[in-house]
């Protein structure tokens, strides 16, 4: 197959903001075939790396553009005593296998286990000013689309995608469908991203927006701040969306300026510039658009064993009629797991675990929104909590803002960061047959360890349930 | 990666939707760093009890259906995290084709940069082999990915697939995306020189 030098569209259409930033990196069009696409920004993990640094080695290549790569252990981690060595042979290992890759390709941006800009991978990345709007942006890891809370293209890729791009900063992708969601009027106080992502996907189901890259809209979005963005991104990939994205506007520029690693002085005035023009044309058509009313969402979580199974915290689990006849065996298969019936209410359910922290909600924001609710108040004796912030810069804020002494005195420890129960690699494993209220993304069989029972929710219905031991209004 | 042109093959049926990445293999199994050993741990979960002993009416357990080289799952296969690993998983137990009405989006690329080839069918017909394969389980399938078609051989039904011109050519060939790429080096130092900065 020919490469084919990619030229402008002809038409005068409008675009979209996809559109916008993939035309901008387009190198070559395979006829017939995906794009060839330049990667601006590559993070890169433990779990999901070696095999495609021993894909170099067999291949005797080097990195092509080491500085366009920063690399992080946070998913095979432990989240206690990480100045000692790691118990576990095997992730031991693992990690000491990331180190020599960092050493023997020369990569200058290694952040291992301890490092003050070490953390999970999603969070580090916009904190230190590696994710930029514009940007194309890949990892190994699905989660990927938070970053296209700043208007960047960023979606997860398989191993041998994070090969093709260390080893030619580029990819092969074929261009996805568009979607708009927009949301409007006002989310309602004690409302949060969290809550709009999971209402969203129970509408959507988790494969309703595969094959798209979505772009968020609307008032209640505008509103968001860049964390609450990051998190309603994050959430895009469970509808089963390539990824999700929000024009950068004055909100985005304000967190981006500063930071280590984004641009300065000249450079910044130039690129402002730039990402000024990053929005959706009034004209640009979009394959398919939805819309909701923020108002009507209220807390939520899920009941079930997939993200699309989720509702508000005042609902029932749906009848068994209610469940169209080929998704009925995976329904019950999926009470069955959780121990819940159909019909069945959740309100003043006791559960046994909480997990605050995650790419999706192991923010600063999310912190204080914990703290906030659970001052001055207890945690409930029966119920075990693991505090896990998303990087040492959050776990460094938390103790500078005070969070931390409200937190201890409410009877919470604060443990290392790192993405710890969210998938369960490390020792936070959640015994089976117990209920954990999890901020994480996934609450699928086994997630938090063999048999746990995860229902998803946002950091408020956390600390509420963390205080009450039940699942309760916050 | 392996040449891929027609199969005739049973058929592991797995009537299940949603079938997430985490079924198929989980992140505790996810520590190793090479490509080998995940066959093992496929359908972990489902497959083996606490003490590591095999569940028995768990479908790969079952003599019925061992060493078919075609998954049969229900819509929207490989949901969730982008780990690679569930693909070798696949692969590593011995399956060539995963068929399906629906996949997820990563899970298929990665499976194809494998030589997996995943089949979308329509849930009719998808419907028709899972009520065929339950009821004869000698049940083959043939995948002409040449033709693109997916034949029930049991009543020669048969269903055009899609996959794209250039996929396919991979396949047929035994090509990787990471050969292409390299071929285009000079372009990629092109665009780098001329691109304004994003």
């Amino acid at each position: 197959m020919k490469p084919t030098q990619q030229t402008k569209p002809l038409s005068t259409q409008g675009k979209t903001l996809f559109d916008k930033i993939w035309d901008a990196h387009v190198v070559s069009s395979v006829e017939n075939g995906p794009t060839q696409l330049y990667i601006d920004r590559h993070f890169c993990h433990e779990v999901t790396s070696p095999q495609a640094f021993n894909g170099l080695r067999a291949r005797g290549l080097r990195v092509l553009r080491p500085d366009q790569t920063t690399m992080t252990a946070d998913h095979n981690t432990p989240t206690l005593h990480q100045d000692k060595p790691v118990k576990d042979p095997v992730s031991r290992h693992q990690l000491d296998t990331f180190a020599q890759n960092a050493s023997d390709f020369s990569m200058p941006l290694f952040y291992p286990l301890g490092h003050e800009k070490n953390g999970v991978v999603h969070i580090i990345g916009p904190e230190n000013g590696f994710t930029q709007p514009g940007m194309t942006i890949v990892c190994g890891d699905s989660h990927t689309s938070t970053h296209g809370a700043f208007g960047a293209i960023a979606f997860g890729i398989g191993t041998s995608e994070v090969e093709m791009v260390l080893a030619t900063q580029c990819i092969l992708q074929s261009r996805p469908k568009t979607m708009r969601i927009t949301f409007d009027g006002k989310l309602r106080p004690g409302v949060t991203s969290k809550d709009l992502a999971l209402y969203m996907i129970a509408e959507l189901t988790t494969g309703g927006a595969t094959g798209y890259f979505v772009e968020y809209a609307g008032e209640a979005i505008r509103k968001l701040s860049m964390e609450a963005r990051m998190t309603l991104c994050n959430l895009s990939i469970e509808m089963g969306a390539r990824g999700g994205m929000i024009a950068p506007d004055e909100t985005t520029f304000a967190y981006v300026k500063g930071r280590e690693f984004a641009p300065k002085g000249e450079e910044w005035e130039r690129k402002l510039a730039y990402w000024r023009t990053l929005k959706s044309d009034d004209d640009a058509v979009f394959d398919k658009e939805l819309r909701f009313d923020a108002a009507r969402i209220s807390p939520m979580i899920t009941y079930g064993t997939n993200p699309g199974m989720g509702m508000s915290i005042y609902e029932s689990i749906p009848a068994l009629e209610d469940v169209d006849e080929a998704g009925r065996i995976s329904f019950k298969k999926s009470l069955d797991y959780m121990g819940f019936r159909p019909g069945e209410k959740l309100l003043g359910k006791p559960i046994d675990y909480v997990f605050l922290g995650s790419c999706t909600n192991g923010r600063i924001e999310d912190f204080r929104l914990f703290a906030n609710y659970v001052k001055g108040k207890k945690k409930a004796s029966a119920v075990t909590a693991w505090l896990v912030p998303g990087s040492w810069k959050v776990r460094k804020q938390i103790e500078e803002e005070g969070l931390l002494d409200i937190l201890t005195e409410a009877g919470f420890e604060l443990r290392q960061p790192g993405c710890s129960a969210c998938l369960a690699m490390n020792d936070d494993k959640v015994p089976a047959g117990k209920y954990a209220v999890s901020t994480s993304n996934r609450n699928f069989e086994g997630r938090q360890g063999p048999g746990a029972r995860t229902i998803l929710a946002g950091p408020l219905v956390a600390a509420a349930a963390a205080v009450s031991g039940v699942i309760c209004e916050p | 990666m392996e040449k891929f042109s027609t199969l005739t093959s049973t058929v592991l049926p797995l009537p299940i939707e949603n079938v997430d990445t985490d079924q198929i293999i989980p992140a505790r199994f996810l520590k190793a760093t090479d490509k080998k050993g995940f066959g093992n741990n496929l359908f972990a979960d489902w497959r083996y009890n606490n003490d590591g002993s095999p569940k028995k009416d768990f479908v790969l357990n079952t003599p019925l259906y061992a060493g078919s080289k075609i998954l049969l799952a229900g819509k929207n296969f490989g949901s969730g995290s982008s780990r690679e690993h569930a693909a070798w998983a696949i692969v590593g137990y011995g399956f060539k084709v995963v068929v399906s009405s629906f996949f997820a989006d990563i899970f298929k690329n990665n499976a194809l940069n494998n030589g997996l080839l995943p089949v979308v069918i329509s849930p009719a017909f998808l419907a028709e082999i899972f009520a065929a394969v339950s009821k004869n389980p000698q049940t083959t399938l043939t995948v002409n990915l040449q033709e693109q078609t997916l034949t029930n051989n049991l009543d020669g039904k048969s269903e055009l697939f899609e996959i794209n011109p250039y996929k396919k050519d991979c396949l047929l060939r035994g090509l990787d995306d990471i050969d292409y790429l390299l071929s285009r080096k000079e372009l990629i130092e092109q665009y780098e020189k001329e691109r304004f900065k994003y």
